[in-house]
C-alpha cells in the first residue's frame, strides 16, 4: 500500500531516502541530505539514477538555489508536523525561484495540514506511515475557496472572477 | 460592519465541516491528542482547569445586536448562562463540552462568527480602538485596514504553524495608543503623508508575557498598497527564523531584540522586495469596497447638548456622574459613545450573562445602530447613541447593573480569568480585583482618585496586561501559596510602558492594603490636576516603596 499522494491522486514511491550516515547506492532515485549534495555534487551528478535533496528544518532554498535546474524534486522534511519553517521554504521556492519540480513534504505528514501545504506548493505527500493515504487524500479538498493568493493562484480572493 | 460576502460564509461553512470531522476523528482516537491540539486551538478550544474554554472570535470588537442574540444563545444552550468579554476584545465560554462544540461553532456561523485562529500558533484576531469610526481624534478609521488584515491572515496557508502566537494591532490615533500598538508583535500606525495620502508606521516585536518590551519600529513608511505584502514580509522572516525549540523565546520580540532592529529590518526588506507590486498589492477599488462596508450611520443633524440633556445633567446628579465618566465625546455632534461598564463589585470582570447580551443587543437596536464594541478593558460600547437619549439609555443600563459609573477609575479593573478558569494560573484574579473594589467603595473618593488603571493577571502570560497597568498584579507562586507581585507606572493609555517592579510579593490577604497605601500616597503627593501616573512619574517608586513597605506605616 504506498503513502505517497502526487498531485492529488495516490502514486508510486519509486524514491529512497538516503540518510546523512547511508551510502549513496549504485543507482535508482535517491534523495541525499543537504550536506551530501553540497560534498557529493560532482559525483551525484553521475549518479545511475535521479537526486532530489531533502531540506531539514533550517536549510534554506537559497543554499541550493543554483543548482535547482539539476533537482526533479526537492523534498522537505517535517521532523514534527507543527514546525512551520518548511511552509515558507517551499512557497519560496515556487515564487522566488521558480521552481518547477516537485515539492515533496515527508516525515510527519497528515492529512489535516495538506491542504495549506498544497498552497504553499507542495505537490506531493509522504503520508507518515501510520495513516492511511488514501484517507488523508480527503484533506485537500477540505476548502473550495481561499481568501488569499498562494503559489497556485498568486490572486487574492477579490481579484479572481 | 463588514457585510459577509458568498465566499465568506462558504469558508466558514466549509470551516465548520472540517472541525466537525477533526473532532468525530479525535473522539474516535484516530487523531492523537497532541495532532488535535493545534486543530482545536486554531478553532479557539481549549482545555481547561474545570471545563474547555471555547474562545470566540470578535473582530476588532466590532459585534451586530443578531450577534449578540446568539452568544446569548450559547450561553443558555451550551453554558452556564454567562460569557466573558476578554483583553483581546474576543468573547470566551468557560463550560462547553468538547462534543457540543462543533454544533456550537455551527450555531455562530449562521451570524458569521467563529472561533478561527483565536488560539495556537497562529495570526490571532486583529484588535484596534474600541472607538473606531467616532473617536473625534482619529486620522481615519481603521477598520476598513482591520478587514483587510483579517482576510489576509484567515487560514493563510503559510502562517499556521509559527513559532508562537502572533497579535496584530491597529491604531489610527496620533500621539496616543488607544489600541496598545506598543506591546503587540505587530502594530500598525495610520499615517499620512505630506501629500495626504494614507501610510502606516510597522512596529514589531513588543508583547507583554515573560519578557515585556514595546516594539521597534521597523517600517518608516509604507504606503497604503503595500500594507499587506509587507505584514506578509515580517511574517515570512518569523516563520523562518523565529525560535521553535524554546516556547519562552518562541515570540518575534525575541528575534527582534536578539539580532537588532536593523537586521530585522534588513532581513524583512529583502521579502518585501519580492513582494512588493505584486499580486498582493491593494488596489483603489478593494480598499473603497471595504470603506464602504463601514459607513457613516444615517446620523440625525442635531445639536450638542440638547434641551433634554442639559435638563438631565441638572436634575439628577447620579446621571451627571456616568454621563461625565462612562460617555466620551463623539465625532458626530449630538452623540455620544457610552461605555457600559462591566465592573460593578462582585461581577467577575468582563463577565456578561445571556440576559443582559440580550437586553444590550435591544438597546443597541434602539439607540444604536445595533451594533456593539469590546473592549480591551472588558466593557462594552454602545458607539453612537443620540444625546437626547442618554438619559434613558443609562436608566436601562443602571437597571441592569451596567451603569457603574468608574469607566477608567480604579475600580474599572482589568483582569483576567486567573485560578478560578484557567489551567495555567499561579493564582486568582477575580477574588482580588473583588477586594480591592469593595476597599474602594465610595463613589466620591472614587471620582476624587481619578483615572487609574489596574490590571490583574494570574501568571506571567500576562492575559490581564498586568505590565501595562498603572498599577499591576501579577499572581505568582510561591511555594504552593498564592502570592502578588505589585508593579507601578505602566501605561497603556497614551504611550504603551512596561511597569516597574515594586519589591517583595504579598499574600492574598494584603494586596487590597498594598494598593491603599500607594494610592494614599499618591492623594497626599499629588500637585493640582495630577493623575496617579503623572505623580508616579514625577516622584519614581522609591516614597511608594517605602510606604509599603515600612511596616511602621
Ligand atoms: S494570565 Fe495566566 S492565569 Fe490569567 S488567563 Fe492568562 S494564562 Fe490564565
Amino acid at each position: 500500500m504506498t503513502q505517497l499522494i502526487k498531485d492529488g491522486a495516490l502514486a508510486e514511491n519509486d524514491w529512497t531516502r538516503v540518510g546523512a550516515e547511508d551510502s549513496i547506492p549504485a543507482s535508482g532515485n535517491i534523495i541525499v541530505s543537504l550536506a551530501a549534495w553540497q560534498e557529493q555534487k560532482v559525483s551525484l551528478r553521475n549518479h545511475d539514477g535521479q537526486v532530489a535533496v531533502c531540506l531539514e528544518p533550517g536549510e534554506e532554498p537559497e543554499q541550493i538555489a543554483d543548482d535547482l535546474a539539476d533537482l526533479p524534486m526537492i523534498a522537505i522534511h517535517f521532523p514534527a508536523f507543527a514546525d512551520g519553517r518548511g511552509y515558507s521554504y517551499a512557497r519560496e521556492l515556487r515564487t522566488r525561484y521558480n521552481y518547477k519540480g516537485e515539492i515533496r513534504a515527508i516525515g510527519d505528514v497528515l492529512q489535516d495540514q495538506l491542504f495549506y501545504l498544497w498552497r504553499c506548493g507542495f505537490n506531493a505527500f509522504d503520508i507518515r506511515a501510520d495513516r492511511d493515504a488514501t484517507a488523508a487524500l480527503k484533506g485537500l479538498t477540505d476548502f473550495t475557496v481561499t481568501y488569499q493568493g498562494d503559489a497556485r493562484d498568486p490572486r487574492p480572493v477579490y481579484q479572481r472572477t | 460592519m463588514y457585510v459577509y460576502q458568498d465566499y465568506d460564509q462558504r469558508l466558514l461553512d466549509e470551516r465548520v465541516a472540517q472541525f466537525r470531522d477533526q473532532t468525530q476523528r479525535y473522539l474516535a482516537g484516530e487523531l492523537r491528542e497532541e495532532e488535535f491540539r493545534p486543530l482545536r486551538l486554531q478553532n479557539g478550544l481549549y482545555v481547561q482547569r474545570y471545563a474547555p474554554m471555547l474562545r470566540i472570535a470578535v473582530p476588532y470588537g466590532m459585534l451586530s445586536s443578531p450577534q449578540l442574540r446568539m452568544l446569548a444563545h450559547v450561553c443558555r444552550e451550551w453554558d452556564k448562562g454567562y460569557c466573558h468579554v476578554s483583553t483581546r476584545q474576543n468573547i470566551q465560554f468557560n463550560w462547553p463540552a468538547v462534543e457540543d462544540v462543533p454544533d456550537i461553532l455551527a450555531a455562530l456561523a449562521s451570524v458569521q462568527m467563529h472561533g478561527i485562529q483565536t488560539s495556537g500558533n497562529c495570526i490571532r484576531n486583529t484588535t484596534t480602538d474600541e472607538f473606531a469610526g467616532v473617536n473625534p481624534k482619529e486620522i481615519e478609521d481603521p477598520r476598513p485596514w482591520c478587514e483587510l488584515i483579517r482576510q489576509w491572515s484567515t487560514f493563510n496557508p503559510e502562517f499556521a504553524y509559527l513559532p508562537r502566537k502572533f497579535k496584530i494591532a491597529v491604531n489610527a490615533v496620533p500621539d496616543e495608543d488607544p489600541a496598545l500598538i506598543g506591546v503587540h508583535d505587530i502594530g500598525v500606525q495610520i499615517v499620512k503623508n505630506t501629500a495626504g495620502e494614507t501610510g502606516f508606521q510597522v512596529w514589531v516585536g513588543g508583547g507583554l508575557g515573560r519578557t515585556p518590551m514595546t516594539g521597534e519600529l521597523i517600517g518608516e513608511y509604507v504606503p497604503w498598497q503595500d500594507l499587506l505584502a509587507y505584514l506578509e514580509a515580517v511574517l515570512r522572516v518569523y516563520n523562518k527564523y523565529g525560535i521553535r525549540d524554546n516556547k519562552y523565546k518562541a515570540r518575534v520580540k525575541i528575534i527582534v531584540k536578539a539580532m537588532g532592529a536593523e537586521k530585522f529590518r534588513s532581513l524583512t526588506e529583502r521579502e518585501f522586495a519580492d513582494l512588493q507590486g505584486g499580486p498582493m498589492t491593494l488596489t483603489t477599488a478593494e480598499v473603497e469596497r471595504m470603506r464602504a462596508c463601514f459607513p457613516t450611520p444615517a446620523y440625525d443633524a442635531i445639536a450638542d447638548m440638547p434641551a433634554a440633556l442639559q435638563e438631565a445633567l441638572a436634575s439628577n446628579k447620579a446621571f451627571s456622574r456616568w454621563y461625565h465618566t462612562n460617555t466620551r465625546s463623539h465625532k458626530q455632534s449630538g452623540y455620544r459613545a457610552v461605555t457600559l461598564s462591566l465592573k460593578k463589585t462582585g461581577r467577575a470582570p468582563g463577565d456578561i450573562t445571556d440576559e443582559e447580551l440580550d437586553t444590550v443587543a435591544e438597546l443597541s437596536d434602539r439607540y444604536s445602530f445595533g451594533e456593539i464594541r469590546n473592549t480591551h478593558q472588558q466593557n462594552m460600547v454602545l458607539g453612537d447613541v443620540r444625546q437626547d437619549q442618554l438619559f434613558e439609555v443609562w436608566q436601562a443600563l443602571d437597571a441592569m447593573g451596567l451603569a457603574t459609573p468608574n469607566f477608567k477609575l480604579l475600580t474599572d479593573i482589568v483582569a483576567c480569568p486567573g485560578g478560578d478558569f484557567c489551567s495555567l494560573a499561579n493564582a486568582k484574579s477575580i477574588p482580588i480585583a473583588e477586594a480591592i473594589q469593595r476597599r474602594f467603595d465610595d463613589l466620591d473618593y472614587l471620582h476624587d482618585i481619578g483615572e487609574l488603571d489596574i490590571n490583574i493577571s494570574g501568571c506571567m502570560n500576562a492575559c490581564g496586561h498586568h505590565h501595562i497597568g498603572h498599577i499591576g498584579i501579577l499572581g505568582v507562586d510561591k511555594k504552593g501559596r498564592e502570592f502578588y507581585q505589585v508593579t507601578l507606572g505602566g501605561r497603556g493609555d497614551k504611550i504603551s510602558r512596561i511597569g516597574d517592579k515594586m519589591g517583595p510579593s504579598f499574600d492574598t490577604d494584603e494586596v487590597a492594603d498594598v494598593i491603599e497605601k500607594v494610592v494614599n500616597l499618591y492623594v497626599e503627593q499629588r500637585l493640582d490636576g495630577e493623575l496617579f501616573i503623572d505623580t508616579y512619574e514625577r516622584i519614581g517608586m522609591q516614597p511608594f516603596k517605602e510606604r509599603v513597605y515600612d511596616s511602621a506605616n
